[in-house]
């Protein structure tokens, strides 16, 4: 690794006549991005605030009486579910208010960290890997111009979602008052700015948009895990957590405005250390450096699977990584849980006896994982798409490499993939919960309830492969799967979604695991389905031209 | 002779945009072929229809004697492709992107890999991304030639490349044309054409508008002249094929058939030629001259029928 050098300050020979700074030109780019983003923008923006306020009305469906609220608060105040959600407040009197802040704000802000990071890495180092960066940049524009601008349109879609939702969650239920929705709507956009900053740091870092978004992502899963841990026990952890801050506010029990003030200087932080790393390397360059590669292909660089797995090594080993220290950083939670339950002779009246808590929390982590491996999934199907766009497929195919064959090899990575991070996870979650509770029936009930995911993991990652087949450029829209799949399984326990809500969700029949029972036809049905959907694109993508738009 | 390339009739649209438009195309096995035409003529989509990448909606596509839609596979083990804008993987290096396309193809000759990889002066170490066009060219290029194939479908192959690479490329295609190998080249710079090929086809708007040989497009080209004599130039216009003749004392410029340039040089050195360049026609130019009163006659065509 090594540090590239620019000429010494070149601030001192700018300027020629007025208005020559490094901003110049930021306002133009402002608009360019807008107008790029004129769909992409509003659709995160709209989806974020619809689904909040959308979901406000049926609270008092769900929980209409105090008695419900306080049931409901009964089961928020142990360890297991602080670990998922965060720190209750306020469970003492369960307020509507109370209840949007333990059970909403995390996955908002979470929401919000992921739309920051990839909005601000598709701005930056995005464009820089094409090559559009050095067009823009031989023109007249500034050299901060560019994370200037998309920091500024980032942080704006931040802050336009928090002034909506302050504005529009009162509205929707009664019981909030506009000063604490503000706060909330404040907190979840801190949470935002942060990962813009975030992305504007790690876009400087490599010189891969992939590598970049990637390692943003990184570090929200590790914002996540730290407040996870500080939350049950090391508070001091939480405060390291730009998602600790955010719930610190204890908006609509406490209304403390000050945990953001952290997020502001932080934010101002990484965006001022982007500004300084931009000033001092070459256009195109990363902090790290690419390397010489080896002048002859390794004898596994031979076919269609071999290419497949060198492109996509790289992720596979990261997204491993992630998912093994989740599984081990969660596993260790199980001993807090147990000796929590065990201390507190009421709450095994409401909860039932630490078993049942424990198997219930395992479910949802196991879930969690199982999340995180679809969505590498959807990932890894993506990348066979972007290989056609880029126009790397065709020179493959121009070989005797059969269509089939291609978009196979890509597919053994994203489905053996998505069961290795599974096999990862699980291991990592069993070893660690095994031996927390000293059970060692728990470390194969654990492992498999991780497999137990599969057919529904292969489901949805084969309806990306059925779309890529089908209508390739639609094959974002299976994120919206995921996204449902995320929905339910992390929010039914507070929504108390109909059945057939949860029936419908890929992740559902596997979910009752290690404590209950497998859906077993469900999983058969899955399968069958993941195999049809796959058959189905892998025809289409035979029949169809090759195209890169 | 054999046919290694047989399109009759194809036609390919993409939306309302007809890309093709009753293609013929006939290459025989052996010849070096010359793909001509500007920029969006519908070179490349005529490529990717050879290659099985694209799918015709009607007409006929025989390659190698196969059909490059079914028989993609086994076709392809026997040609190699070279890109006109080349991808490669940004974190491959180019030894690595050449042997895997080389393996993929059924192998490469290891002596002819590393023979171009000296003559092209292409480090292999690179990784894709720190390769400028040319290189990137390059590398599309060894992986290509180093493979024992009939025939090879080159798209603009010297686009990036400097003039000594392009001499390189020149040499290596000759080689190619020794040992009997069919070779399709798609260019729109005339000059290249002229240097390597047999026959050349010009596509016009998804169509070909003149297919022969070089000798038989002759009254296609015209070379542009300019000359300072020693004396002032007279009786120019008198022979036959003498275009836009312009005249100013010693100074004398004109276009003249390539058919023609003969004698019109040997009547130029009657005045005591003391400079003399020439400039081959660009295919716009040519483009523009032989097919402009065609356009324009379309175009007036289009407009009466949209006003009445």
């Amino acid at each position: 690794m090594s540090v590239t050098t620019a000429q010494p300050s070149p601030r001192q020979h700018a300027a020629p006549r007025s208005g020559g700074t490094t901003l110049t030109g930021t306002v133009t780019l402002i608009r360019f991005i807008l107008r790029r983003d004129r769909v992409r923008l509003p659709i995160w923006i709209g989806a974020i605030v619809l689904l909040v306020v959308g979901s406000l009305p049926t609270f008092p469906e769900t929980y209409p009486t105090q008695a419900d609220r306080q049931a409901r608060a009964e089961l928020l105040d142990n360890p297991a579910t602080v670990a998922l959600t965060g720190p209750a407040y306020g469970t003492d009197d369960y307020t509507f208010g109370a209840m949007t802040a333990n059970e909403l704000l995390l996955w908002v802000a979470i929401t919000m960290g992921l739309m920051s990071i990839l909005l601000m890495v598709r701005h930056t180092r995005a464009e820089e890997e094409t090559g559009r960066t050095e067009l823009l940049r031989a023109g007249v524009l500034g050299r901060h111009a560019g994370t200037t601008a998309a920091f500024t349109v980032v942080a704006g879609a931040n802050v336009l979602i928090g002034l909506l939702l302050g504005v529009l969650m009162p509205s929707a239920l009664d019981e909030l008052s506009v000063s604490s929705s503000l706060l909330f709507g404040a907190a979840v956009a801190s949470v935002g700015l942060v990962f813009a900053g975030v992305g504007a740091l790690t876009a400087q870092v490599t010189e891969h948009a992939r590598a970049a978004s990637g390692l943003g992502v990184a570090v929200l899963g590790a914002a996540f895990s730290l407040r996870a841990i500080g939350d049950v026990g090391a508070e001091a952890l939480s405060w390291l957590s730009p998602i600790g801050w955010a719930q610190r506010t204890k908006v609509y029990v406490d209304d403390r405005w000050w945990p953001l003030l952290i997020a502001l200087a932080v934010t101002a932080l990484l965006v001022a250390v982007a500004y300084a790393t931009t000033s001092r390397r070459d256009v195109g360059a990363g902090l790290v450096q690419a390397r010489p590669g080896s002048p002859r292909a390794g004898a596994r660089l031979s076919s269609p699977l071999g290419l497949a797995l060198r492109l996509q090594r790289g992720g596979l080993i990261g997204w491993g990584a992630g998912l093994i220290v989740f599984g081990l950083a969660y596993g260790s939670l199980a001993s807090s849980i147990e000796e929590f339950v065990s201390d507190n002779s009421t709450l095994q009246d409401v909860l039932g006896d630490a078993g049942t808590l424990i198997d219930g929390f395992m479910a949802l982590v196991v879930q969690m994982l199982a999340l995180l491996a679809a969505a590498y999934g959807l990932t890894a199907v993506v990348r066979l798409r972007n290989e056609e766009t880029a126009g790397r497929a065709e020179p493959v195919l121009a070989t005797a490499v059969s269509r089939v064959r291609f978009a196979a090899s890509h597919l053994v990575i994203a489905m053996g993939g998505s069961l290795l991070l599974m096999l990862g996870g699980g291991l990592g979650l069993a070893l660690t919960a095994s031996l927390a509770l000293d059970d060692g029936s728990m470390f194969g009930k654990l492992l498999g309830a991780s497999v137990a995911h599969m057919p529904g993991i292969w489901l949805i990652t084969a309806v990306a492969v059925a779309l890529v087949g089908l209508v390739p450029h639609l094959v974002h829209l299976s994120w919206i799967v995921l996204t449902y799949a995320v929905i339910v399984g992390m929010l039914a326990g507070f929504f108390q979604f109909p059945d057939w809500v949860m029936k419908i969700s890929p992740l559902d029949a596997a979910s009752p695991l290690p404590g209950g029972d497998l859906g077993t036809v469900a999983v058969v049905i899955m399968g069958v389905l993941a195999v049809a959907l796959i058959w189905i694109g892998l025809l289409g993508f035979r029949r169809r031209d090759l195209t890169t738009t | 002779m054999t046919t290694a390339i047989d399109v009759a009739g194809v036609v390919k649209t993409f939306g309302t945009v007809r890309a093709l438009d009753g293609l013929d195309l006939r290459v025989s096995t052996g010849e070096v072929h010359g793909f001509l035409g500007p920029n969006g003529a519908g070179k490349s989509t005529t490529i990717r229809v050879l290659l099985g990448l694209l799918r015709a909606d009607s007409g006929t596509v025989r390659l190698l004697g196969g059909d490059p839609w079914d028989d993609a596979v086994a076709l392809h083990r026997r040609l190699a492709y070279v890109p006109g804008d080349v991808n490669l993987w940004p974190n491959l290096s180019g030894g690595e992107a050449i042997d895997l396309l080389g393996r993929l193809r059924g192998g490469l000759d290891e002596k002819r890999r590393q023979d171009l990889l000296d003559r092209f002066d292409l480090d292999p170490t690179k990784k894709g991304r720190t390769y400028s066009k040319g290189n990137r060219q390059k590398v599309a290029l060894v992986a290509a030639l180093s493979s024992d194939v009939e025939l090879l479908i080159l798209d603009e192959p010297t686009s990036g490349l400097d003039p000594l690479m392009e001499a390189v490329f020149n040499e290596v295609i000759d080689e190619w044309k020794d040992d009997g190998k069919t070779v399709l080249l798609s260019s729109h710079i005339l000059s290249e054409v002229e240097k390597l090929c047999d026959r050349v086809s010009i596509i016009r708007a998804g169509t070909i508008v003149e297919s022969g040989t070089l000798a038989e497009l002759r009254h296609l080209t015209r070379t542009s002249i300019h000359a300072e004599t020693a004396r002032p130039v007279t009786g120019l216009d008198q022979l036959p094929g003498i275009h836009d003749l312009v005249v100013e004392d010693h100074r004398v410029t004109f276009d003249v058939d390539t058919a023609q340039l003969d004698g019109a040089v040997r009547h130029l050195t009657g005045f005591g030629i003391q400079t003399l360049t020439s400039q081959p026609p660009t295919l716009e130019e040519l483009f523009l001259r032989h097919y402009g009163d065609e356009l324009g006659a379309e175009q007036a065509a289009a407009e009466a029928g949209a006003s009445s």
